[in-house]
């Protein structure tokens, strides 16, 4: 064995060729995806649909994303996207026309209702009920900006309106929960 | 009350206590979802050994890559999602057998391995050399030159080096078994003291 060998063999996973390609794509394991944006969709859908349903709603946003994700554009936010995915299965579930949830079988259970370990319902009642009295658009608005943290042209894209029509929605949504917060006389 | 606080209150309300999915029952059912849908191309968990904390990763097919943490497992399971697919969940369950057999063949329980597994990481004479590397018995070694000629090519003796110093399947296709023609250990994914430990492993059995 000679020493170009030695060099040669040291050790490296797999072909260079094939580890630079896949830097240049940014192909990140599904698996990040999920631990780096999970809580905030947890977030979103417990927003959107309370917590009972919230952790089908999160599941199969997940689902559906990984589906999708092999033909992500790259350098897609990937925040936005799912929040987008998460929009959507919110409108189908309110819209009773979700799927039911498939019979669980062999899955692992999910937590009953999360809600009485979350302690949501002792929480934020007034919060709950005070949110989904608003007008969609500013119930939107405001969980889309506030919750899941998107600019207001990530928003007015995701409601299909302007970013300057998100930004006044937002406001007007908080105007309105701070209307109802002060009349309510609880701090 | 301020927006501001208007704004606190809404963003704390929805967080949940105790942490996002602490018990991992959300993640157990997105992987067994995906599995049962057939979304999951990769799957992959970690074991502890006597070499350290070991990544094993499945396809559907089978066990596609054993990587010591020397390698990075991050950067391992990044070149997985470019060479494979990005549909990589951590999904203990396909592995459960893999992991199984591998616990045994630490504890010196266990000569061989039998699980299926995904040779397609390797192409050409790499693999040819690879599926020679399977039929090498337990506690015996072999030259580099030797698995040149039984891969069916006797001068490619740096090639046939070079694919078991890129074997995807350390352990389980047993590169450690090959070593230089002047007995020395030589190279080795998870390094030379990794193959030393594991040769004497199999000659004290």
């Amino acid at each position: 064995m000679t020493r170009t060998h030695l060099v040669e063999s040291s050790p490296g996973p797999s072909q260079t060729g094939r580890a630079a390609r896949s830097r240049d794509a940014a192909v990140r394991p599904f698996e990040e995806i999920v631990a780096e944006h999970g809580p905030v969709v947890m977030r979103v859908c417990r927003a959107l649909l309370g917590s009972v349903d919230a952790a089908d709603a999160w599941s199969e946003t997940f689902l559906s994303a990984l589906e999708a994700y092999p033909k992500l554009q790259p350098g897609s936010s990937i925040r936005a996207w799912l929040v987008t995915i998460a929009h959507r299965k919110g409108i189908d579930q309110l819209r009773g026309a979700a799927r039911r949830p498939q019979p669980v079988g062999d899955l692992p259970e999910l937590p009953a209702t999360d809600a009485a370990s979350a302690g949501e319902s002792s929480m934020d009642d007034d919060l709950r009920a005070a949110l989904d009295a608003l007008p969609p658009k500013q119930r939107g608005a405001v969980i889309y900006r506030y919750l899941a943290d998107l600019s207001y042209a990530e928003v007015g894209e995701l409601l299909e309106s302007s970013a300057t029509a998100a930004r006044r929605s937002a406001a007007d949504g908080i105007a309105s929960l701070r209307k109802h917060f002060s009349k309510g006389a609880r701090t | 009350m301020s927006d501001k606080q208007i704004i606190d209150r809404v963003t704390n309300a929805f967080a949940g206590a105790g942490g996002f999915d602490s018990d991992g029952r959300l993640h157990s059912r997105l992987a067994a979802l995906a599995e049962r849908q057939g979304l999951l191309d990769v799957s992959y968990r970690t074991i502890d050994s006597p070499l350290g904390l070991l990544l094993l990763a499945a396809t559907g097919e089978g066990l596609v890559r054993v990587a010591f943490s020397c390698e990075d497992h991050d950067a391992v399971l990044a070149r997985l999602a470019g060479a494979i697919s990005p549909r990589i969940l951590r999904a203990p369950g396909r592995l459960d057998e893999a992991a199984h057999q591998l616990d045994e063949y630490f504890a010196g329980k266990r000569r061989g391995f039998n699980v299926p597994v995904d040779l397609r990481l390797a192409h050409g004479f790499r693999r040819s050399v690879l599926e020679h590397l399977r039929r090498i018995p337990y506690g015996v070694t072999q030259s580099y030159a030797a698995v040149a000629r039984a891969a069916g090519n006797p001068s490619a003796v740096r090639a046939a080096a070079s694919a078991c110093s890129h074997n995807p399947l350390p352990l389980v296709v047993p590169c450690h078994r090959v070593v230089r023609s002047d007995g020395t250990t030589g190279e080795y994914l998870g390094g030379p003291e990794a193959k030393r430990a594991l040769l004497a492993m199999e000659a004290a059995a």
